[in-house]
């Protein structure tokens, strides 16, 4: 019978059956950061074991501060936090790339640079970005707290089987277009809860075209179109870029693991669920406009206008998005004023983000206060080897230590009320960078073209 | 897990769409321990004005809806981070229940494994029982998940769909774990098939 790549993968790991639809999981890998201290302290407490420590890696990533030079860690809570992290995976024997470790970096940029990350593994991590890694062709979600506990315990995890949706993006990327403004472009088409319930796979020629670091874009925000999981088949990229990281198999073992991956893509006419089809070419470089990831239109939009939205509730979410915004209906997208530009987050912080950004600053000056953060120590170090740190401190831009930063603000890096922020990160929620800052968010291209006109800009107009 | 059957309480709705976890709890708050009690920092920041003081506008601040211990949401309610404080919040401030079209997946996963009732409904079911709250604020729903019922607002009884395993978690307030650790021989199998069969693994 023929099956999808997700419930070839999904199959493989069933340990156990349960009542409703519930399946006990096998975790291949589980990836902690300073988040996970909490499951950390109450397995201590109940007395537990880690079933299995070495099929763990922890990183600290959200909470580390991210100023060139680091320095210490201000908040004497933070600092805690931090620290347990590090006491925990000490005294459990996890791998822990901390403050100062050359492989530290934010969880979803090291797991796959590390070769952490394998096709045809589950893997799953307490934070919701953890689709990244179904870019390998990993079955990869993000869990809660609890469930962190009880993979620590048990690695294993109790899932409900969701459905599958398969995203085909057809023809050719225009000029000026990358992997973010795809993505944006597929999040408001289906909308921030089009894909709750589904595990998406993407598919079809641009999306066969994509670099890993592209794929990596993509499938880290099927999160904000509602799903869970989002994946792509591995093929030769794939094994191209796994092959030789530190922990991907060698040898032998590395033959034997790619005939198994060969067999993971869906077969030719596996049924999905559900079926989404984008023309690329009609995709041009984006932003946010609202609240929600799924108010995205193209630079050359204008900001929409409730008044001309039938339904109540959709017409109410935006007038409230536009107040929080201090947008007007109607008014060109290009051209909006920013305050901050920040390049970093799990979305879009690898080398060829950073490639693509510093492509645009060459030779150009910030007109704003612009941050550039990487995504790991691996990359601060290769993209400093190639001289995009120059680039960017030459135009008048900060080149920063790896970590989340500005995405969410945890150690601190908040924009103030008020602020604009063009942004590469992956949430315009209400006060993600900090309370009362407003984010657009786009593409590590279009934020440096925001950063050196100080405005909205379509980075296809500078040339 | 402290067991749930029944609840009889007030009930408030929210009716915005795609309301994430950043809004019911912002991320500066995650990094505290879970005893301080997350209640009074459930959505924080549209709870409260930047002086610290209670916006009168916000619904759960409304003097009818003060002791709501049930919300009745709108579309993707718990989008975004999967940070399970959110759901402590909403404990810590006395709602143990949430109705409505559809969740975040992880926000969903984490209601049930701390003891909330998450309960899915049609679209126009959780908009007429928003209607209805709002008609009538401080109205009194009676959730009860034994018979998949939700009664007080006009009408019979509504329905509900939920899942066998976790409807038996709720009740119980079972520990995960340890029926976890009763399939510990089919974990030890599946190790040492897997052993075999993915070498690379480990
Ligand atoms: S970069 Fe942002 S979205 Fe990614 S893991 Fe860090 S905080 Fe979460």
């Amino acid at each position: 019978m023929s099956r999808t790549m997700f419930e070839k993968i999904w199959s493989r790991h069933v340990v156990a059956k349960g009542p409703g639809g519930q399946a006990l999981l096998y975790v291949d890998r589980h990836l902690l950061h300073e988040g996970s201290t909490h499951a950390f302290g109450r397995l201590e407490k109940k007395g537990r074991a880690v079933r299995r420590p070495e099929a763990c890696v922890a990183t600290a990533d959200h909470y580390v501060p991210t100023a060139p030079g680091g320095g210490e860690i201000a908040d004497p809570e933070v600092r805690r936090m931090v620290a347990d992290l590090g006491r925990h995976t000490g005294r459990l024997g996890i791998t822990f790339f901390g403050r100062g470790e050359p492989r530290q970096g934010i969880v979803h940029v090291i797991g796959p640079e590390q070769g952490v990350t394998q096709p045809g593994i589950l893997l799953v991590c307490g934070d919701s970005h953890t689709a990244t890694h179904g870019a390998f062709g990993a079955l990869a979600f993000g869990v809660g707290s609890t469930e962190v506990e009880h993979v620590l315990a048990t690695q294993c995890l109790w899932q409900r089987k969701p459905r599958v949706m398969r995203i085909t993006v057809t023809g050719t990327r225009p000029f000026g277009v990358m992997a973010k403004d795809v993505i944006l472009s597929i999040v408001a088409r289906i909308g921030a809860g089009g894909g709750v319930g589904y595990a998406l796979e993407y598919a079809g020629p641009v999306i066969r075209a994509m670099s890993m670091d592209e794929r990596m874009t993509v499938c880290n925000m099927s999160i904000e179109a509602g799903a869970r999981a989002g994946m792509v088949a591995p093929d030769e990229t794939t094994f191209a870029y796994l092959e030789g990281r530190p922990f991907a198999p060698r040898g032998d073992l590395w033959g034997r693991a790619l005939a198994h991956w060969r067999t993971l893509p869906s077969d030719p006419d596996a049924i999905f669920d559900r079926e989404i089809a984008l023309d690329a070419a009609l995709i041009a470089p984006t932003v946010t406009w609202g609240t929600s990831p799924q108010d995205a239109l193209p630079i050359t939009g204008r900001v929409p206008d409730p008044a001309a939205v039938g339904d109540p509730a959709r017409r109410a979410s935006m007038e409230r998005a536009l107040a929080y915004m201090e947008l007007r209906a109607g008014a060109p997208l290009a051209g909006t004023p920013v305050s901050r530009v920040f390049i970093g987050s799990c979305t879009n912080s690898r080398l060829e983000d950073l490639r693509a950004a510093a492509g645009i600053a060459r030779g150009r000056r910030a007109a704003v206060p612009a941050w550039v953060v990487p995504g790991s120590g691996a990359v601060k170090r290769a993209a400093e080897a190639e001289g995009l740190d120059r680039i960017f401190t030459d135009a008048g831009f900060e080149w920063r230590e790896p970590g989340c930063s500005m995405c969410v603000g945890m150690n601190g890096d908040t924009a103030a009320a008020g602020e604009r922020v063009a942004s590469t990160s992956n949430r315009n929620f209400e006060g993600r960078q900090g309370r009362g800052a407003r984010t657009h968010l786009m593409s590590p291209s279009m934020a440096a073209a925001a950063a050196v006109t100080g405005r909205l800009t379509d980075v296809r107009t500078l040339g | 897990m402290e067991p749930f059957a029944r609840l009889t309480a007030v009930a408030a709705p929210m009716d915005l769409p795609n309301i994430d976890t950043d809004r019911i709890i912002p991320a500066r708050f995650l990094r505290r321990p879970r005893e301080s009690g997350f209640g009074p920092l459930l959505f924080h920041d549209v709870r409260f004005g930047a002086d610290g003081g209670e916006r009168a506008d916000f619904v759960l601040n409304r003097p009818a809806y003060r002791e709501a211990r049930i919300l009745v949401t709108a579309e993707n309610f718990g989008c975004g981070s999967s940070r399970e404080m959110a759901v402590w919040a909403l404990l810590d401030h006395g709602i143990r229940v949430v109705i409505g079209p559809s969740f975040g997946d992880i926000f969903f996963e984490n209601c049930f494994k701390n003891g909330a009732l998450a309960i899915v409904v049609p679209g126009e079911t959780a908009s007429g029982l928003r209607d209805a709250l709002a008609a009538r604020p401080g109205t009194r729903l009676t959730v009860d998940l034994e018979a998949q019922t939700i009664a007080g607002a006009d009408g019979p009884p509504i329905r509900f769909e939920v899942d066998a395993f976790r409807k038996h978690g709720l009740l119980t307030g079972r520990d995960e774990l340890a029926l976890t650790l009763e399939q510990l021989p089919a974990i030890e199998a599946f190790e040492a098939r897997r052993r075999v069969e993915m070498p690379w693994l480990g």
